[in-house]
C-alpha cells in the first residue's frame, strides 16, 4: 500500500504538469482570441485577412497534428522548444482560433446603436472598443471561453505524445508498472473533473462580476 | 451678414438602388433652430445622420463650421475625409437619439463624462461638476449614480441630452427624441429642449412629429418630400398658411392623427 501512495503522487506531480499547461495555455488562448478576434473586425483588410488565416487553419488542422508541427517540425527551422513551450504554444494557438470567433460574435452582437452612440460622442476607434463595447461584449464571450478553457484542460492530454510527464502520461507509467488500469485511470479521472469544476466556478464568479450593473439591459 | 455654420451642397444620398437624397441644398445659419418635418421616408432623419457621420454622402458637398465636412485638402487636392478629419468635424456636433442609445454598463453620471474625459481630456472631477450642473439643468441630479436601467424613458432622454450637452457642440442634432416615449414622459423632454433653445445660442436641427412643439420651439420650418426641400419658412406661416398642397395634407393627416399645431 505504501507503493500506492508514491504512485498517486507521481500523478499529482503531473497534475501539476496538466494545471500548468492549462493555466499558460488559456492565458495564450486569450491574448489570441482577443488579438485575432478584433484583427477580423479592423478597418484594415490585410489584418482581417491575416486573421482570418489563423482562425481557419487553427480551427481546421488537428490539435495532434499542430502538436507535432510545433514539437518536431519547427526545429528544423531553427527554433527548438522545450515540451511544455511547445504544448503551451499549440494548446493556445488551437484554442485561441476557436476564441477570436467567440469575440468577434460577441463584439458584433452589441447593438448598434452603442457604436453610434460612440461615434455621436466623438470616442476613437481604441476608446469605443476599450470604454463601450468590450464591457458589454465580454458578458456575452464568458460562457463560451468557459467552454473553451475546459476543452482545453482535457486538450493538454495530447501532450504526453511529445514525452511531456502530464496528468495523463503520469497515469500510463504507473499503468505500465503496476498493472493496474482502474486506479490510476480512475484517480486523473476524478482529477480532471476536478479541475474542470473549478474552471467553472471560477467562470460563473467572473460572470456575476462583469455584468454587475447590466441587469434588466442585456443577459 | 453672418456665415452660414451648416451649408448643404447638392448631397446625394442613396442606400442601394434607393435615392434617399437628389440633390438636396440648403443652409442654416448659426444659431437658428430648425424643425425638419415631412411624412416618413422622406429623408428628414438622414439628414441628421449625415450631419452625426454616421451616414457616409453619396455625392456632393458639406460645409460645418467653415469646414468641409466629408472631403479635405492633401496635397492641393480635394479627397475624402479620412478618419482624423472626420473625429476633428464632429466635436461641433452632438447628437440625441430617438431610443436613447445611453451606455448601459455606466451610470448615469459616468454616461456624460465619458467622452468629456476620454476625448477633451478634462480632469475627472472638472469633468464631474459640469456633469452635474448638467443633470441638474434636465432635473436629475438624484440620480447621477443610477443605472440606466433603473430610469423611465423620458429620464434616459434627459440623461442623453445631458450627456450630448457634456461637449459643448456648435451644433446640436435631435432625431425623433420622443418618438420612443410613453405620451405622459414627452412633456418633461420638451420642457428641457424648450429651455435649451431659449437659453443657448446652440444652432439646433430638430426632426420631429410634434408639430406643436415644432411650432414653439423653431425659428424656421423645413417640409420635407422624398428628398426634397416642398416648403421652408417660419413656424407661423408654415403651419397656419402653407403655401404648397403636399405641405396642407400632411398638416391635415397629422392632425386628424391627434397631434396639436
Amino acid at each position: 500500500m505504501g507503493d500506492w501512495s508514491g504512485y498517486i503522487g507521481l500523478i499529482l506531480q503531473g497534475a501539476l504538469v496538466t494545471a500548468q499547461l492549462t493555466v499558460m495555455g488559456t492565458a495564450l488562448a486569450l491574448v489570441m482570441a482577443f488579438t485575432a478576434g478584433l484583427a477580423r473586425l479592423a478597418p484594415f483588410a490585410p489584418l482581417r485577412w491575416l486573421a482570418r488565416a489563423y482562425v481557419e487553419f487553427f480551427r481546421g488542422t488537428s490539435i495532434f497534428v499542430q502538436l507535432f508541427w510545433v514539437y518536431f517540425v519547427l526545429p528544423f527551422a531553427g527554433v527548438s522548444l522545450s515540451p511544455l513551450q511547445a504544448g503551451v504554444l499549440a494548446l493556445g494557438l488551437n484554442v485561441g482560433a476557436y476564441g477570436a470567433e467567440v469575440v468577434r460574435g460577441a463584439v458584433l452582437s452589441v447593438p448598434r446603436d452603442q457604436f453610434e452612440a460612440c461615434i455621436a460622442v466623438n470616442l476613437s476607434r481604441f476608446q469605443r472598443m476599450r470604454h463601450v463595447i468590450l464591457p458589454q461584449a465580454l458578458p456575452l464571450m464568458l460562457p463560451t471561453f468557459g467552454n473553451n478553457a475546459i476543452e482545453l484542460l482535457k486538450g493538454t492530454a495530447v501532450v504526453s505524445l511529445i514525452s511531456l510527464s502530464d496528468m495523463t502520461f503520469q497515469a500510463q507509467v504507473v499503468r505500465a508498472q503496476t498493472g493496474s488500469t482502474l486506479i490510476p485511470f480512475a484517480t486523473i479521472l476524478v482529477l480532471y473533473f476536478a479541475m474542470s469544476l473549478l474552471i467553472g466556478a471560477g467562470m460563473r464568479w467572473l460572470e456575476r462580476r462583469v455584468t454587475r450593473g447590466l441587469d434588466g439591459v442585456r443577459t | 451678414m453672418a456665415e452660414p455654420i451648416i451649408r448643404f451642397d447638392n448631397i446625394r444620398k442613396s442606400f442601394g438602388t434607393l435615392t434617399v437624397l437628389d440633390g438636396l441644398s440648403f443652409d442654416v445659419m448659426p444659431g437658428e433652430k430648425l424643425a425638419l418635418i415631412g411624412p416618413s421616408g422622406s429623408g428628414k432623419t438622414t439628414i441628421l445622420r449625415i450631419l452625426m457621420t454616421l451616414e457616409n454622402i453619396s455625392g456632393g458637398h458639406i460645409e460645418v463650421c467653415g469646414e468641409q465636412l466629408y472631403h479635405m485638402q492633401k496635397a492641393g487636392r480635394e479627397v475624402p475625409a479620412d478618419e482624423a478629419h472626420l473625429h476633428k468635424m464632429r466635436r461641433h456636433i452632438g447628437m440625441v437619439f430617438q431610443h436613447f442609445n445611453l451606455f448601459p454598463h455606466k451610470c448615469v453620471l459616468d454616461n456624460i463624462t465619458l467622452a468629456p474625459i476620454l476625448t477633451k481630456g478634462e480632469p475627472r472631477a472638472e469633468a464631474e461638476k459640469r456633469g452635474m450642473d448638467l443633470l441638474d439643468m434636465v432635473g436629475l441630479a438624484d440620480k447621477a449614480r443610477a443605472m440606466p436601467s433603473q430610469l423611465s424613458g423620458g429620464q434616459k432622454q434627459r440623461v442623453a441630452i445631458a450627456r450630448a450637452l457634456a461637449l459643448q457642440p456648435r451644433i446640436m442634432l435631435f432625431d425623433e427624441v420622443t418618438s420612443a416615449l410613453d405620451p405622459e414622459l414627452v412633456e418633461e423632454v420638451l420642457a428641457v429642449m424648450k429651455r435649451l433653445a431659449n437659453e443657448t445660442d446652440m444652432t439646433m436641427l430638430l426632426v420631429t412629429h410634434e408639430m406643436g412643439f415644432a411650432h414653439e420651439f423653431a425659428d424656421r420650418v423645413l417640409f420635407f418630400d422624398r428628398g426634397h426641400i416642398i416648403e421652408q419658412g417660419p413656424p407661423d406661416r408654415i403651419f397656419t398658411n402653407p403655401s404648397h398642397e403636399r405641405t396642407q395634407t400632411f398638416l391635415r393627416k397629422i392632425i386628424a392623427a391627434g397631434h396639436r399645431v
